[in-house]
């Protein structure tokens, strides 16, 4: 029973945060709406006996991206009242847009679980006797694990793709340039002159 | 009522999916909210991709689930990095100005 009341309370309040994640006006709100989403989607999760994607969603979602997303809202200086413009214009087509695409979405889950369709053999049974961590560990380094290197990549390309598109050279920061800072020698580096008391160097 | 099953979890990651779609729609201006509504959808899909996994005792969804995750990030990384670039150019967000990055 403890069950069905901790779905029905973590559905609702995933559903309510994620429709004020797009319905907010201020966006640091809609960024700590977008948490409280990820946060109860991750105890849909534990109820579902996925206990380390559950954990996963807590670090990556709101540990790391939902913090960038706070970081660059915070960053920027952009005035968001008037951002908010266009959205009572577009209010009446994309609301009937959402409700044609839920509708249909859970007619054909409800009709997808009332036919009783028998599922495909399984590519990898869940094993009873070890638990979830521990056997998903055990899938993903034997069977999967090109995927898992694949996913790497991605996430290197990623890095490098931010880096680069975000790395910007100011003309008055000093840098470190090391074959120009090795390659000085007494001649360029040392001047003499004959300073009159009172008056210094004007370069 | 009383029984989760399946088709409930089906439920709330349809509507999830439904309120990622809905943000996109009516949020023309604001390209922060857009990236959130793209995570949003993301995550109905991880719903269904780790109920699906469990309801038929088949671990791979849960795998997929977090190649899902991977990408996720990889993408809010990249799509902020080019928020930003944009932002320093043109002094807003909006993303009714995005075709004037052409050429």
């Amino acid at each position: 029973m403890l069950q069905v009341i901790t779905f029905w309370i973590l559905a609702s309040v995933t559903v309510l945060s994620a429709f004020f994640v797009v319905a907010a006006r201020n966006p640091v709100r809609s960024v700590l709406w977008l948490i409280l989403a990820f946060f109860s989607a991750a105890g849909l999760f534990v109820l579902l006996g996925a206990e380390f994607l559950a954990m996963l969603l807590i670090v990556v979602y709101v540990g790391a991206v939902a913090v960038l997303f706070l970081f660059v809202v915070m960053m920027l200086d952009v005035d968001f009242t008037e951002l908010k413009q266009g959205f009572l214009s577009y209010l009446p087509f994309g609301g009937l847009v959402a409700v044609v695409l839920a509708a249909e979405l859970i007619l054909v889950g409800q009709a997808w679980t009332e036919a009783g369709v028998v599922a495909p053999a399984s590519a990898s049974t869940t094993p009873d006797t070890v638990p979830n961590l521990e056997a998903l560990g055990m899938l993903l380094y034997d069977d999967y694990v090109y995927f898992f290197q694949a996913a790497g990549l991605v996430l290197l390309v990623a890095m490098i793709g931010a880096i680069v598109l975000t790395l910007q050279h100011k003309p008055h920061v000093k840098r470190q340039n090391v074959a120009e800072q090795v390659g000085r020698d007494r001649k360029t580096a040392v001047t003499m002159h004959d300073v009159k008391s009172g008056e210094g160097l004007d370069e | 009522m009383t029984e989760i099953g399946l088709s409930h979890y089906l439920a709330v990651a349809a509507i999830l999916f439904t309120i990622g779609v809905f943000g996109i729609f009516v949020n023309r201006k604001n390209v922060i909210i857009l990236l959130m509504s793209v995570e949003l959808l993301l995550l109905a899909v991880n719903i269904n991709l780790v109920a699906f996994s469990s309801f038929l005792g088949d671990l791979a969804g849960q795998v997929f689930a977090m190649f899902v995750l991977t990408v996720a990030a990889a993408e809010a990384a990249v799509g902020l990095a080019i928020l930003v670039v944009y932002f320093r150019n043109r002094g807003n967000i909006s993303v009714e100005d995005v075709n004037l990055m052409k050429g």
